[in-house]
């Protein structure tokens, strides 16, 4: 037996090996494969592997009616199901020039922040669980349960709502609408702070994602990244300032931008989201416009000959619907242009050359919904 | 720039393209050799920093595709779209933009998949929504499916 030297530590003795994260996986929060080729510990390369719930969305809206379709578009993203159908909506009531009763524009915003809370307090918890730290995950679903109490009431649904339709929305809220909003934000604000002492002031916590998945700023652009995970990066791009729709211009917010670059930097500015999200459901609870909440439209649409393109700022980012129509009763190509789908670009950068352990934090903080990526 | 002043640079600094509109931006045909050099030049010129790839998609028109893509700026907020014609359906291939924008990658991983469209110079082109088996590219208007016939 040839005999090995052990008094000298041996270096050529790594070996490249690929481990296979997913399908099935806790950590990535549905079905996607992620091809890791390891070296050690170490990251040397990432493949995703997508389509695992690809439904094609995109060729069976080329068989439905323009009121139809948006009902699909719930089942993409479905933590931003409201702010997906609003995106839709606007791209018909434009091709048509609706113009959408001042009831229904406030409903929709307040809907569409709600909608914002729940998906970062959701983010929050699991966030917290990929980490290792098992209650947040619970607190985040009890909270979020408040807010799907209020959903479900007002639009019948708990996730995929269809309520906001092309001309305003499907019913009008209930009386106690206003009520309930107002004794919801006064526990959320307490949830937030519950939030900060559980986990934000966490050593531990903190030292899992300081520094891990650094994403700069020009990188962030290349890569087409979008919503909290480009402010994070220091750019600005918030959809609602920039190219603001159904009344967004009218109130006041801040946009949250953080130079941080790193996982905590996404962290601090959807927490902060949150709070934003709260400011400006309470500028518009107190006085919401009486009157339509939503205006005749004809059974049958047909959007003239041409092409829409409408953007909306969902909890993930930019939102952006693409509808080419020929004229005809049945939309002729609709591309649906999701945030994750861009920001699933970013995770094979800024894990490189990191610790597996710390691709967990990675993805944890790009938020990633899976069948907003297969579509 | 805001939309009019836009249109008018465009025509004055790309007169080989030909300005058009959209309901929603301005629009520029570029002939699909002159695609680099053009995004190039509307990416790096100082006045126009085109730098945000947001989409970038395919539409299949029977007699040709196009390509689209739509461009925004982070500096100045103005948006641009621009459209490749691609005559030949059969072996229809294109300059990737990759070079310029690492978001494309994906984007024209799906626009393969999608509709067959070949990128040259692209670091990884697969399926990666379908695979490699699938028959057929599904979003052409030529594609039949035998199992879910649905027509209303």
């Amino acid at each position: 037996m040839e005999k090995i030297d052990i008094s000298q530590p041996l270096d050529n003795l790594t070996e490249e090996f690929v481990v296979n994260i997913g399908p099935q996986h806790p950590s990535t929060h549905g079905v996607l494969r992620l091809q890791v080729k390891l070296d050690g510990e170490t990251i040397k390369d990432i493949i995703p592997h997508l389509g695992y719930i690809h439904r094609g969305i995109e060729k069976m809206t080329e068989s439905l009616g323009y009121k139809q379709f948006i009902y699909l578009t719930s089942r993409m993203d479905y933590l931003s199901a409201h702010i997906n159908n609003e995106a839709c909506s606007l791209a018909i009531e434009k091709g048509l020039q609706i113009e959408v009763p001042a009831r229904a524009k406030a409903i929709r915003i307040i809907m569409a922040e709600l909608q914002r809370l729940t998906s970062h307090e959701l983010w929050w918890g699991s966030c917290a669980m990929d980490m290792g730290a098992v209650t947040p995950f619970f607190l985040a679903f009890r909270d979020r349960e408040r807010i799907l109490e209020i959903f479900e009431a007002n639009t019948g649904n708990r996730l995929t709502f269809n309520y906001i339709t092309p001309g305003g929305v499907m019913f009008d809220v209930l009386p106690s609408f206003v009520r309930s909003i107002k004794d919801l934000l006064k526990k959320v604000k307490n949830y937030l702070k519950e939030y900060d002492e559980l986990i934000t002031g966490n050593i531990i916590f903190q030292h899992r994602l300081k520094g891990v998945g650094y994403l700069s700023r020009e990188l962030a652009i290349s890569l087409g990244c979008t919503g909290p995970v480009a402010r994070a990066s220091g750019i600005s791009c918030d959809i609602r300032k920039y190219y603001p729709y159904d009344g967004y211009e009218k109130l006041e917010f801040k946009e949250i931008i953080n130079n941080g670059c790193d996982s905590w930097a996404r962290y601090e500015v959807r927490m902060e989201e949150m709070k934003q999200s709260i400011w400006i459901i309470e500028q518009l609870i107190d006085n919401l416009p009486e009157g339509e909440f939503r205006t005749k439209m004809k059974g049958v649409i047909k959007l003239p000959e041409g092409e829409y393109y409408q953007r909306v700022e969902t909890a993930r980012g930019e939102f952006g619907v693409y509808i080419v129509s020929d004229g005809g009763s049945k939309p002729y190509r609709v591309k649906f242009r999701s945030p994750s789908f861009s920001n699933l670009a970013a995770l094979k950068p800024i894990t490189i050359g990191s610790k597996i352990g710390d691709l967990m934090a990675s993805m944890a903080t790009l938020d990633l919904v899976i069948p907003d990526i297969d579509r | 720039m805001n939309r009019q002043d836009l249109k008018i640079y465009l025509e004055q600094n790309y007169p080989y393209c030909k300005v058009d509109d959209t309901f929603d931006f301005p629009l520029l045909w570029v002939d699909s050799e002159k695609l680099i050099s053009t995004v190039h030049k509307l990416k790096n010129t100082v006045e126009t920093n085109f730098d945000f790839l947001f989409c970038e998609t395919a539409i299949d028109r029977v007699t040709h595709f196009e390509l689209v893509y739509h461009l925004t700026s982070t500096k100045f907020h103005h948006d641009i779209v621009l459209k490749v014609k691609l005559e030949n359906m059969d072996n229809a291939s294109i300059e990737s933009v990759y070079p310029l924008w690492e978001t494309a990658e994906l984007f024209e991983n799906e626009i393969y998949d999608m509709f067959g469209i070949r990128f040259i110079h692209h670091p990884d082109l697969r399926r990666i929504m379908l695979g490699d088996e699938w028959p057929g590219f599904p979003l052409r208007k030529d594609y039949i499916d035998d199992i879910n016939i649905k027509t209303l």
